[in-house]
C-alpha cells in the first residue's frame, strides 16, 4: 500500500526530522520502503520547510509527492499552500494553535492537536515535532507504535531521550483519545468557517 | 644528455639533477638556472632526505625546474602547483614539499592559492622565480610586470602597477619571507638552506633577468647588465628583503 | 583484491540520504583524504567526510576554490592515498582542467558531481542530468574516462566503492554522476561488513628504482604506480610524456600515449558494460535511462504494461564508456528505444549513433528542476510501440 505524505511548517520546527523519524520507522523498523525528500528554502531558520515521504510495501519508484494522501501542517503558510493539493478523501493533521483553518475542503478528514502547547507543558517547545510524530502514528496507523518509538529513540540525543519518548507518547495518546471520541471538533469549525465565508 | 659523461669535470651538483634531462630549455643569460644552482647547493648542504623530498611546479619557464631535479618531480597545471603540493604534503606529512615556479604562474593565475596557502600556513617552501614577464608564451605582461614596462600585450607600456610579493605573502601570514636576486647566489643559497630547515609556509622571491623578453624589450641591456643593476641595488638594501619600499630594485633599472 | 578496513565501514542499516551514502562509500573504499569546496547540493558529502575522516586518520581540506580542490586531491593520490572531491555544476566546470590532468597523468581518483539544474548558477537545490556530456568530453583534448550514475542512496554507497575500484584498476579519474534528487533523497541504505567489500588495491611498482618506468604499460595497458617519497624520483607531467614520464612532445609519442590511454578503457568494454535490464527480452519498446530518471521510468513502464504494451528497461549504471555493443545488438530486436533524460538530449545522441537506424530512437528531454512525469515517458512509449 503506497502512501504519500507531506509534512510542512516553518524552518526550525523540526519538520524534516519528523519526516525522517517516520520514514526511518517504516524502512528500518518495519519491512517497508520509505523515501524522503525535502524542499530547500534559502533560510536556515524561519521560512517554509517541507518534507515529502513516500511509504510503501514495494520499492518506491517516484520520489516526489504532488498530491499527498496525508498532509501534516505546522504553520498557516503550509496550510494555505499545501491543503489544496491533498487527495480526495485525504487526511489532514493540524497544529491547531498555529493554524486557522479557512476554506477547508469538505472531503478531508481533519484531526488537530495543540502540539506546541503539549511540548511546552513537557518543558521544551522543541519536541513539538515528536509530539506530531506520535499523533501521526496514532491517527493514521501508517506505521506501528513500536516502529515509530524505536525510530524516535534512534534519532534524538541521549540526553533528551526521556523527554522525546514522553512527547511521542503524549502525541500518540492525544490521537487515541481523539479517535475514541470519534468526533471531529474541526467539523464544526469547518462548517462555521464555511458559514462565515458564505455570510 | 649523452655528452655529460665525456666531460672531464663533473657538475658539482649533479647528484640532485636529472642528468638525462640536461641541457635545459632556458635561454643564455636567463636567471632561472642560476637559482637552480643555489637551490641544488642548498639541498645538498642541508642534508635533508632527498628521497623524501618532492618538488612541484606549475607551467612556464620556471615551471620546468621540477623536471630537472632528481627528486620526486611534479609538473602540474598553470597556477596550481601550490594546491597540488598542499595535497601531497597533507597526505604524506613526511615529505619535504617545495613549490618552484614562476611569477606569472604563482602570483597571477595562481595568486589566490598563494594567498590561501600562506594564510593556512601550509608546510611548504615556495620559491618564486620572478622574471617579471610571461616568458614561455613570448613576453606578455604579468601581475609582476612593473608599471610602464613594455610587453607584447602592453605595447604602450603597462599602466597597471605591479604586485609586491614579499609584502603580500607576509600580510597573509607566511612564517618566512625573503627576496634575493639572481646576482646574490651565495645569499640565496644560504636563505634557501635556512628555509628548507624551517617549518610552515616559507616564501622566497628571486628576481631574475629575462634577457630575451623583458630586458631587451625594455632597453635594459643583457644578462650582465641586469647583474650590475642587481649588484648596485643591493648596496642600498644590504641583505634585507626590502619589504617597505616595494619594488625599489626593479624600478631602478627600468629606464625606457 | 583486498577488503575494506573495518574501522572505516559503518556496517549496519541506515536511513540516510545519497550524499551521506556517497561519503560512507568513499570511506569504505579506502579514501581517507578529500579536498573540496562547498557547493549545493553536494556539500553534505564533504561535511560528513570532514567529521568522519579525522576519526580514521584522514583529512578533509576545504580549499580556496574548485580548481585547487581538484588538484589537491591529485597531490594526495601521488602521496600514496586514495582521494576524491565532490562538487556540483559550477564547481565541476572549474574542475575540468584537472580532470584532464588526472587523465593525462593516469591518476586514480574520483570526482563526484551532484548534478543540479544549469547552465551557470541555474537551480542550486533542484536536480538535473545536464553534465553528462561534460563528464565525457568536458576537459580539453582527447581522453577516455569512466562515469557511473547511481539511482538510489543505496547505489550512492555501492557505486562509490565501485568508482574507486575502477579508478584504481584503470588508473583514470572516475566521474560519479549523482543528481540533487538522489543526493538529497533519504532511504534505507545497507552497509555490509567490511569483509564483504572488495577493494582493488593500488597498482604499486613491482620493480625497484632504476628499473621501474612510471608509465610503462602492463599487459592490460595500465601502468604501475610509484609515489612521492618512495625513492623512485617519479616525474609526473601534464605534457605528453614517454614511459619514464619525461616530456616528449612529438606526434609519435602523442599517438602512442593517447591511443594507449583510450585502449586501456576500450579493451575492457565488456567489464565496463554495467547495466541493469528488466523485461528487455521480447519487448517492443525498451527504455534506456540512467540515474533518477531510470527509476521514474519504472512507473511509466508499469503504466504501459497495464495497457498491455511490451516494455523493458535498460538502466545504464556505467554511462561512459557507452555500452555500444549492447545497444547495437538490441536495436534490431525492438521497435523503439526511448531515452528520458533530465537534459535536452545528451546521451541520446550516443544511443542514436549506436542504434544505427535499426529502430526508432525517441528522446524524452527535460530541462531539469524536477523529474519526468511518468505520463510523459508513457506517451513516448506509446509512440514507440506504434
Amino acid at each position: 500500500m503506497l502512501k504519500e505524505i507531506r509534512i510542512a511548517g516553518f524552518g526550525g520546527q523540526g519538520v524534516i526530522l519528523s519526516a525522517h523519524i517516520t520514514g526511518r520507522a517504516v524502512a528500518l523498523h518495519e519491512n517497508g520502503y520509505a523515501t524522503m525528500t525535502q524542499n530547500y528554502g534559502p533560510e536556515a531558520r524561519g521560512g517554509a520547510a517541507s518534507a515529502a515521504l513516500v511509504i510503501s510495501d514495494q520499492p518506491v519508484l517516484f520520489p516526489y509527492v504532488a498530491n499527498p494522501d496525508i498532509l501534516v501542517v505546522l504553520s498557516q503558510e503550509a496550510f494555505t499552500r499545501f491543503t489544496p493539493e491533498v487527495k480526495e478523501g485525504g487526511t489532514l493533521l493540524v497544529e491547531e494553535d498555529l493554524v486557522h483553518m479557512e476554506n477547508l475542503p469538505q472531503h478531508l478528514k481533519v484531526y488537530s492537536i495543540p502540539a506546541t502547547r503539549i511540548a511546552e507543558e513537557l518543558g521544551k517547545k522543541m519536541v513539538l515535532n515528536v509530539v506530531m510524530v506520535g499523533f501521526f502514528c496514532s491517527i493514521t496507523g501508517a506505521v506501528s507504535y513500536d516502529a515509530c518509538l524505536a525510530a524516535v529513540k534512534d534519532c534524538v540525543p541521549a540526553k533528551f531521550l526521556d523527554l522525546n519518548i514522553k512527547a511521542f507518547d503524549r502525541g500518540f495518546q492525544f490521537g487515541q483519545e481523539l479517535l475514541v471520541k470519534g468526533t471531529k471538533p474541526e467539523a464544526d469549525t469547518e462548517s462555521e468557517a464555511i458559514l462565515e465565508s458564505a455570510n | 644528455m649523452s655528452t655529460t659523461p665525456e666531460l672531464a669535470i663533473l657538475n658539482p651538483v649533479e647528484e640532485v639533477l636529472r642528468k638525462d634531462r640536461i641541457p635545459t630549455i632556458w635561454c643564455p643569460g636567463c636567471g632561472i638556472g642560476t637559482t637552480v644552482n643555489s637551490f641544488a647547493y642548498a639541498l645538498m648542504g642541508t642534508g635533508i632526505d632527498l628521497k623524501k623530498t618532492a618538488i612541484v611546479s606549475g607551467i612556464g619557464c620556471s615551471g620546468r625546474v621540477s623536471g630537472y631535479m632528481a627528486l620526486d618531480s611534479f609538473h602540474t597545471t598553470h597556477g596550481r602547483a601550490i594546491p597540488f603540493a598542499t595535497g601531497l604534503k597533507l597526505a604524506n606529512p613526511e615529505l619535504n614539499v617545495i613549490v618552484y615556479s614562476g611569477d606569472g604562474d604563482l602570483t597571477s593565475i595562481g595568486g589566490n592559492h598563494l594567498v590561501h596557502a600562506a594564510r593556512r600556513n601550509m608546510d611548504l617552501l615556495v620559491v618564486c622565480v620572478n622574471n617579471m614577464i610571461y616568458a614561455m608564451t613570448g613576453g606578455q605582461a604579468a601581475a609582476t610586470t612593473p608599471g610602464n614596462s613594455m610587453s607584447t600585450t602592453t605595447p604602450y607600456g603597462s599602466f597597471e602597477p605591479e604586485i609586491c610579493l614579499p609584502q603580500l605573502v607576509d600580510a597573509c601570514g607566511a612564517v618566512f619571507v625573503a627576496r634575493w636576486t639572481a646576482f646574490h647566489v651565495k645569499q640565496l643559497e644560504r636563505t634557501m638552506a635556512k628555509a628548507l630547515k624551517k617549518k610552515g609556509f616559507r616564501f622566497i622571491e628571486v628576481v631574475t633577468p629575462c634577457p630575451t623578453l623583458y630586458q631587451r624589450r625594455n632597453n635594459m641591456g643583457d644578462g650582465l647588465a641586469a647583474m650590475m643593476d642587481y649588484k648596485n641595488s643591493q648596496q642600498d638594501q644590504e641583505r634585507r628583503p626590502h619589504l617597505r619600499s616595494g619594488h625599489g630594485a626593479r624600478r631602478r633599472y627600468h629606464r625606457r | 583484491m583486498t577488503h575494506a578496513d573495518p574501522r572505516c565501514v559503518l556496517t549496519g542499516t541506515h536511513f540516510i540520504n545519497g550524499d551521506a551514502a556517497c561519503c560512507e562509500g568513499a570511506l569504505a573504499a579506502g579514501a581517507r583524504f578529500a579536498a573540496g569546496y562547498p557547493i549545493t547540493p553536494s556539500t553534505e558529502v564533504v561535511e560528513r567526510f570532514a567529521s568522519r575522516a579525522p576519526t580514521v586518520g584522514g583529512i578533509f581540506i576545504q580549499m580556496e576554490d574548485e580548481l585547487a580542490a581538484s588538484i589537491a586531491l591529485q597531490g594526495m593520490v601521488w602521496a600514496g592515498q586514495k582521494s576524491f572531491t565532490v562538487t556540483s555544476g559550477p564547481g565541476y566546470s572549474l574542475m575540468m582542467e584537472h580532470i584532464g590532468l588526472a587523465a593525462m597523468t593516469e591518476t586514480p581518483c574520483v570526482f563526484v558531481n551532484v548534478q543540479r539544474g544549469g547552465p551557470s548558477t541555474g537551480l542550486p537545490t533542484l536536480p538535473a542530468q545536464g553534465d553528462m556530456m561534460q563528464a565525457r568530453f568536458g576537459s580539453h583534448g582527447d581522453y577516455s574516462t569512466i562515469s557511473l550514475v547511481p539511482s538510489t542512496p543505496q547505489e550512492c554507497f555501492d557505486l562509490t566503492v565501485t568508482a574507486f575500484n575502477l579508478a584504481e584498476q584503470f588508473r583514470v579519474p572516475v566521474m560519479f554522476m549523482m543528481d540533487e534528487c538522489v543526493g538529497h533523497m533519504t532511504e534505507k541504505v545497507v552497509i555490509p561488513e567490511a569483509s564483504e567489500i572488495e577493494l582493488y588495491p593500488r597498482r604499486r611498482a613491482s620493480k625497484p628504482p632504476g628499473e621501474f618506468l612510471l608509465f610503462e604499460p602492463g599487459p592490460d595497458l595500465v601502468p604501475e604506480m610509484a609515489h612521492a617519497g618512495e625513492g623512485y624520483n617519479v616525474y609526473v607531467t601534464g605534457l605528453t610524456h614517454d614511459n619514464r614520464g619525461y616530456p616528449l612532445m612529438n606526434p609519435k609519442m602523442q599517438r602512442e600515449l593517447i591511443t594507449r590511454q583510450f585502449e586501456k578503457i576500450s579493451r575492457a568494454a565488456d567489464q565496463l558494460t554495467i547495466v541493469e535490464s528488466e523485461g528487455v527480452e521480447g519487448a517492443d519498446v525498451v527504455i534506456v535511462a540512467y540515474g533518477i530518471t531510470a527509476r521514474v521510468s519504472r512507473r511509466a513502464i508499469q503504466m504501459a504494461r497495464d495497457k498491455g504494451l511490451k516494455v523493458g528497461l535498460l538502466r545504464l549504471i556505467c554511462v561512459w564508456p557507452f555500452p555500444e555493443k549492447l545497444i547495437r545488438e538490441l536495436a534490431p530486436k525492438v521497435k523503439a528505444l526511448v531515452m528520458p533524460e533530465l537534459n535536452m538530449g545528451q546521451v541520446v545522441i550516443e544511443l542514436e549513433r549506436c542504434a544505427g537506424g535499426k529502430c526508432k530512437v525517441i528522446s524524452v528531454p527535460h530541462p531539469g528542476g524536477t523529474v519526468h512525469k511518468p505520463a510523459d515517458i508513457l506517451e513516448a512509449i506509446e509512440r514507440g510501440a506504434q
